[in-house]
């Protein structure tokens, strides 16, 4: 059987637990590929090399530079799991060393980067599936995809595409809410719009986003308008 | 003249990562350490200069697996200061909200983390080539905790639905009566099932900390034991202390409290809802052993279900789906109970609306001096065990308290001493 591993760098632990909320497959994916390390749901871990690593979380201690080689040494493929490993995640929006004063006291115990960085700075990975957190029907995808020996079918258009499928109404357009929609990848189903908000872009940039149109929108003066009418 | 240095490195079956270092020489521990190697992420830090009405998404991505937790005690924080309360159906709906995280984490935590101890499996998969009916069951269990949480969030991990006031849109609640209902059998049959296990005869003597409130078993709001959440930084401190990797929280002066389902128990055990009071009865109304935390959190369980039960009956949609928030300067404190414990919360707005400060203390900072006493008290009469033996024997200690090391956020990563 092939082998799973589950690694997690500088991470809240929700894309990982992403598998283990998959209640309904989980002990079926279980019994097609052996989950051979994942230290959150298993004290034993059997040896390299994975067949598949599921990498979690951003790179920002001087150990986890090493330790995300070593993962990519015993790893014949390596998908990054979410924003933090895609992208950096929230805590790349950090410069340490202005920070680290603010959080401790005493700075000088703490080893770490001057940045969060996202895994493919440091090694080469196979592919990244986007989200924060990921969703886990594109997991399973991802997951099923690499047990079948192809590519996972992931879509790279904007989330605008599902917001239309699910008939959520234009926060943007009719509401004059700020939406990073147009620019963002989809997978979450268009979730925010559904909740009457403005997507905040979590799953990252899609294929070959237009900014500059987003812009243009959003300081044209209907949008303006319309935007004050909401308060 | 014996040494021994025990290392147990990469704890398994917790969420995020930390290890522990024992120091032991003739038949004495001189040094036990429960390490953090979760890196630091900031984000005390990163909130500064951003916009008042941020910190729910924000601080929701610390913990994963608690995030609702992050989300109610920083909403409630920032209304405080705000001069805005969130009552009535809306505030029945972020108890809903946060149920549903309940039920989530503590299925998690009993099924596929803890039970495994108690019958000797690596794993909750493991488990499941002997027990398959009973892991599905956990499993179902979990799936209803995620349902009712995406029902009110949007999603299970990270909802997006919540914000200052109350929510961006009304939720639909068809259909989770019935689904709660099935949830309520399930935790029933789990209390049933895991006050059945072999526990250790161990108990300690606990100072408690949790939340307190006159008419709930205190989840979302309440009093602190002795003193109002706004005063929680006048008696909760933390310090970073060299021979060690992490902050120490004090209660008081005092190292070595404990917060999560123990304290709440032993606390508000009045105050179960009658389901779970009956469930209880077995148990009785004090627990001061680590080993049986899995009972309360079944029962907890059970409570959460009966309750949520009691709200979707009870639930009116309000007119509005979220009230009013204008940001004013100022300095505010919120505090709701994670499942695995106190989670504190402090801001400051400044004159523009933006984060000024901010203060998080997370239930498993609190916890860490205590379970570092439960180790030691373990640890001192087995130093001769075979290590393989004493360091599982350590990991089942440290699993009593579902430590959550994620949601460290600011553990420390620490240039160690040799």
């Amino acid at each position: 059987m092939k082998k799973l591993a589950v690694w997690k760098f500088a991470s809240c632990d929700g894309c990982q637990l992403t598998l283990l909320d998959c209640e309904d497959e989980l002990l079926t994916v279980a019994a097609r590929i052996e989950i051979a390390h994942f230290a959150e749901a298993s004290s034993v871990s059997s040896p390299g090399p994975y067949d598949l690593s599921l990498v979690e979380g951003s790179i920002s201690t001087p150990e986890d530079r090493e330790r995300i080689r070593h993962v990519r040494r015993i790893s014949k493929h390596l998908v990054t799991i979410g924003a933090c490993a895609t992208a950096g995640g929230i805590q790349a929006l950090r410069e340490t060393p202005a920070l680290l004063p603010v959080v401790y006291a005493r700075p000088g115990y703490i080893a770490t980067l001057d940045r969060a960085t996202p895994v493919s700075a440091h090694v080469p990975v196979d592919f990244e599936l986007r989200g924060c957190p990921i969703d886990k029907r594109q997991l399973l995808e991802v997951i099923a995809a690499f047990l079948a020996g192809r590519r996972p079918v992931i879509p790279t258009h904007s989330v605008c595409v599902e917001c239309k499928a699910r008939g959520n109404p234009c926060v943007l357009v009719a509401h004059g809410t700020p939406c990073l929609g147009p620019v963002t990848q989809a997978g979450c189903g268009a979730l925010c719009p559904a909740f009457n908000r403005g997507c905040f872009g979590c799953f990252g940039p899609m294929e070959t986003p237009n900014p500059a149109a987003l812009k243009i929108t959003v300081e044209s003066p209907w949008y303006t308008e319309r935007s004050e009418s909401a308060g | 003249m014996v040494h021994r240095t025990i290392r147990v490195g990469g704890l398994t079956r917790v969420e995020g990562e930390g290890a522990l270092l024992v120091r032991a020489r003739d038949g004495r521990v001189n040094d036990l350490q429960l390490r953090i190697y979760e890196p630091p992420r900031f984000f005390e830090a990163l909130l500064r200069g951003r916009a008042f009405t941020e910190p729910p998404d924000i601080t929701a991505r610390i913990c994963g697996i608690c995030p609702v937790a992050y989300q109610m005690s920083a909403c409630q924080a920032l209304e405080s200061i705000c001069g805005v309360t969130v009552d009535g159906p809306l505030r029945d709906l972020r108890l809903l909200l946060y149920y549903g995280e309940w039920i989530e984490s503590h299925a998690l935590h009993i099924y596929l983390l803890h039970a495994p101890d108690f019958l000797g499996y690596p794993s909750g998969i493991a488990m499941a080539r002997d027990h398959r009916a009973v892991v599905e069951r956990g499993l179902a269990l979990k799936k209803a905790g995620n349902d009712l949480v995406a029902a009110v969030g949007g999603r299970a991990i990270h909802p997006v639905n919540v914000r200052l006031g109350g929510f961006h849109r009304l939720p639909d609640l068809r259909g989770l009566s019935e689904r709660l209902e099935h949830a309520l059998t399930l935790a029933l049959e789990t209390v049933d099932w895991v006050s059945g296990f072999d526990f250790p005869d161990v108990e300690h003597d606990y100072r408690f900390l949790a939340l307190t409130h006159p008419d709930e078993y205190a989840i979302l709001s309440g009093d602190l034991p002795g003193f109002p959440v706004d005063e929680w930084p006048l008696h909760i401190t933390e310090e970073q202390v060299p021979h060690s990797t992490a902050l120490h929280s004090r209660l008081d002066g005092r190292r070595g409290y404990l917060t999560g389902p123990l304290a709440r128990y032993n606390l508000n055990f009045a105050k179960l809802s009658p389901r779970a009071r009956e469930a209880a009865s077995a148990l009785g109304p004090v627990c001061l052993n680590p080993y049986k935390s899995i009972v309360v959190r079944a029962i907890e369980t059970v409570h959460a279900c009966d309750e949520s039960l009691r709200i979707l009956d009870r639930y009116k949609p309000p007119d509005a789906p979220t009230v009013p928030v204008e940001p004013r300067p100022g300095v505010g404190h919120g505090a709701s109970e994670a499942p695995r414990g106190t989670l504190l919360h402090r801001y400051r707005i400044d004159d523009d609306g933006l984060i000024a400060e901010a203060d998080i203390v997370p239930p498993t900072a609190q916890n860490q001096a205590r379970i570092e006493d439960d180790l030691r008290v373990l640890v001192e009469p087995r130093l001769g065990l075979p290590v393989p033996e004493l360091t599982a024997l350590c990991e089942r200690a440290i699993r009593n308290h579902d430590p959550c090391i994620s949601c460290s956020a600011h553990f420390l990563e620490l240039c160690l001493e040799q």
